[in-house]
């Protein structure tokens, strides 16, 4: 049932991502996190961090490893999590793949139609929204309270080193557009000093 | 007629060795297709890299898919998306064995703690970046356009990506709901702009 589920689950997402890795973080986020509760948001945020480190299609590798944590968590073995993510992978580039081959023919020799323009155009300012929604559903999450370093604002917990994390971070990858693996790889190590003392 | 190995190892290559996702693909794929194989013209892969942003789904996959089917078809197409995606999925699975085994570890543990907030950061920053270059578009457009349609460009500029990302940041709504209505809305208004 679960196997259905995923397979059903991540066919939908892939069918529903326009403009790549990042709108889809949104679409698995909505589905996997808060629809199914396959997963907390804390493993969703750890989840993107790996999938953003490793080589290959953001899209692809957060399926497989959002297959395989769904399974775990469900309490089956590591082999049956294999199959879980497989099937994720799988099931998200399947309506993608069919419409290459049926429409992407018509839609070369209609790329300059009003029409088909106008349509992305929309599409892709919603996809922006898209994108910011999914940081912002993951903003109390990542800045909840930390081992050491709390300050409480509205009788909420917040951690001061996520935050001075997350600005730093943000100002390298907008500004100065620093490389994202140097980046993770730096607030690793960041967290790994902070915590440890 | 072009060989299977060799669609393969093109696009093995470029799956495993880029980092950062479809768009950091673009120059290595560009190097392969264009420049060491001569499958595509310039202007054909600029053709397909604007295809596949139009068409849903992973972008690197419907490049490969592509790219698969102008050469040998359907296998080709199959061939060109196993080896795209071949590499990173064995790297994300062996990493995911390793997350689920060591998820108690006080290490992984402070590691991630200090990850988490570094990539929402990651995600937030091309929002700014995306929404500027929208924002060019619509300038150069609608220079010398009529106010009636500058107007309503610069509205959706502006309306569009707020109400999205509050609808499905306070009201919950499925981001899949958002998708279909940003398409409804575009089909209409492209309707409306012909008509005129």
């Amino acid at each position: 049932m679960l196997f259905f589920q995923l397979f059903y689950t991540f066919l939908l997402i892939g069918a529903f991502t326009f403009g790549g890795g990042y709108s889809m973080i949104a679409l698995i986020q909505n589905e996997v996190v808060t629809h199914h509760g396959w997963m907390t948001s804390a493993e969703f945020a750890d989840l993107l961090a790996v999938s953003q480190m490793t080589p290959g299609p953001v899209g692809i590798n957060t399926a497989t490893y959002a297959g395989y944590t769904a399974v775990v968590n469900a309490g089956y073995p590591h082999w049956l999590a294999i199959c879980g993510s497989l099937i994720a992978s799988f099931a998200v580039i399947v309506i993608p793949v069919a419409l290459v081959f049926i429409v992407s023919r018509w839609l070369l020799r209609h790329k300059d139609n009003p029409l088909v323009a106008s349509v992305m155009r929309v599409l892709r300012l919603a996809v922006i929204g898209l994108i910011a929604a999914a940081a912002l559903q993951l903003m109390p999450t990542v800045f909840s309270a930390t081992p050491t370093g709390n300050i409480s604002i509205f009788n909420f917990q917040f951690s001061v080193f996520s935050i001075i994390i997350f600005l730093a971070v943000f100002f390298l990858s907008w500004r100065k557009k620093a490389s994202p693996i140097a980046l993770i790889l730096a607030s690793g190590v960041a967290g790994l000093v902070i915590y440890s003392f | 007629m072009v060989k299977y190995c060799d669609i393969f190892w093109s696009f093995f290559k470029v799956g495993t060795f880029t980092v950062g996702g479809g768009y950091a693909m673009l120059p290595l794929m560009q190097r392969e297709l264009v420049e060491r194989h001569r499958w595509l013209t310039e202007e054909e892969f600029l053709d397909q890299v604007a295809l596949s942003q139009a068409m849903p789904g992973v972008f690197a996959v419907n490049m490969a898919a592509m790219t698969g089917q102008r050469l040998r078809g359907a296998i080709g197409s199959a061939v060109a998306i196993v080896g795209n995606i071949l590499m990173p999925i064995l790297f994300i699975l062996l990493l995911a064995i390793f997350f689920c085994t060591f998820r108690d570890n006080v290490y992984v543990d402070r590691i991630f703690m200090g990850l988490r907030p570094a990539v929402v950061a990651l995600i937030a920053a091309p929002v700014f970046a995306l929404w500027k270059n929208e924002k060019r578009k619509v300038k150069s457009e609608t220079d010398n356009a009529s106010h009636v349609l500058r107007l309503t460009s610069y509205l959706s500029l502006y309306l569009i990506p707020i109400l999205s990302a509050l609808l499905i940041w306070l009201f919950g709504v499925n981001p899949i709901l958002v998708v279909l209505a940003a398409a409804l809305l575009g089909l209409i208004y492209g309707k409306l702009k012909t008509k005129n």
